[in-house]
């Protein structure tokens, strides 16, 4: 075999790390990839089943309340948008955590660390009303209060999507806050200025990136489209 | 070996680059919100619409392009590792087409050769009121013969 690394070759012939990252790292990156088939999954199947239906409720009507909102109030797009900024807000604060980690400066790690994990409590937090408002309107799996854009009546599908799906990035989210608390904490502990390095930060950095992600998506397809 | 990868010194512009990328996303994302109201007052099956609806499509790709290639570094690592992670994902060209394109075909089919179906999407339903907070409870269980009446 060492005349394999020996003769220069197209493929790689061992000796180095061929992708140059942590074998945790690229682990992290796959099953994110595994994640993404399974989002894409959800979403696709919501498109075909929209594609097959001839009404749709219409997401401005649906999602046109925020808390606090006095009755009867019409503002659509307004508590999304928000909620879609505090994600990409605690993204750029995990990003930073992990520019800090390269630098080795526990402080600003742990800083962006605690604005992230606040941030995605303040996502989850928003989650937790709308399903809540939504469900006192009457919406829930199998049940759907809404009509559909043209006044026809409206099948559970839009409900059973929006629910199954939104709860399934809501789900990510949170597992994405509780692995982040997990970072801060070993933080806290010294852990990665003992080993040297704060790679970890990075792979739970990856995961919280794709969180957000999803949420571009999901967004798009369930408010906007 | 992760010793030396530990140490590695990863391309990017670093602070300024983060600035930068997040000013990008929080512009894309103001775009897709102001297409959003605009959308709002177009007529249902506008080719306009349409176009509106493409765009926005469009801006959540440029999305998600520069959080994978920025936040999460992709753009910054090496080509075949790059290449493992992106040429799978280009199942999802194929997986759009297709069962978009199923769904579709699939709701002509039953407006055509299905009248029941047909009639059932044409027929309005009374808006029911507003959800008042008192009469929550009272909503559930009027949702629920509502239902079954539309499938009878």
């Amino acid at each position: 075999m060492s005349t394999a690394t020996a003769t220069p070759s197209k493929l790689w012939g061992g000796g180095k790390s061929p992708f140059n990252v942590e074998y945790g790292k690229l682990m992290m990156w796959y099953f994110l990839m595994s994640d993404a088939f399974t989002f894409g999954a959800f979403l696709i199947s919501y498109g075909t089943i929209r594609f097959s239906t001839n009404g749709w409720p219409d997401p401005n009507e649906v999602f046109r309340s925020y808390p606090f909102a006095p009755e009867g109030a019409h503002a659509p797009l307004v508590f999304v948008s928000i909620m879609t900024f505090i994600l990409i807000i605690s993204s750029v604060t995990m990003v930073l955590a992990v520019h800090a980690g390269h630098n080795m400066d526990k402080r600003k790690v742990v800083i962006n660390l605690i604005l992230t994990i606040l941030g995605g409590l303040a996502f989850l937090s928003c989650q937790a009303w709308e399903w809540n408002h939504l469900h006192s309107e009457g919406a829930w799996w199998g049940r759907n209060p809404f009509l559909n854009h043209d006044g026809t009546a409206s099948s559970t599908n839009f409900t059973n999507y929006f629910f199954t799906i939104t709860g399934f990035h809501g789900f990510h989210v949170f597992s994405g806050v509780v692995i982040n608390i997990i970072m801060l904490i070993m933080t806290l502990m010294d852990k990665f200025e003992k080993r040297g390095h704060y790679l970890m930060i990075e792979k739970a950095g990856l995961y919280w990136h794709f969180v957000d992600l999803v949420w571009v998506f999901v967004f798009t397809c369930f408010y906007l489209i | 070996m992760e010793h030396t990868v530990a140490h590695e010194e990863h391309g990017g512009g670093g602070v300024k680059e983060i600035v930068r990328v997040t000013v990008i996303l929080s512009v894309l994302t103001v775009v897709e919100l102001m297409l959003g109201f605009w959308m709002m007052g177009m007529p249902l099956e506008s080719v306009l619409r349409l176009a509106v609806k493409g765009a926005i499509v469009i801006l959540m790709i440029a999305k998600a392009f520069y959080i994978v290639a920025y936040f999460m570094h992709l753009k910054h690592e090496l080509k075949n590792m790059i290449m493992t992670i992106v040429v799978p994902l280009a199942l999802f060209i194929w997986f759009i087409i297709a069962f978009l394109y199923d769904g579709n075909s699939f709701r002509n089919l039953r407006n055509t050769y299905d009248p029941h179906f047909k009639e059932q999407s044409t027929i309005k339903v009374e808006k029911k009121e507003e959800g008042k907070h008192e009469g929550k409870e009272e909503k559930h269980e009027e949702a629920k013969p509502e239902e079954k009446k539309t499938v009878e």
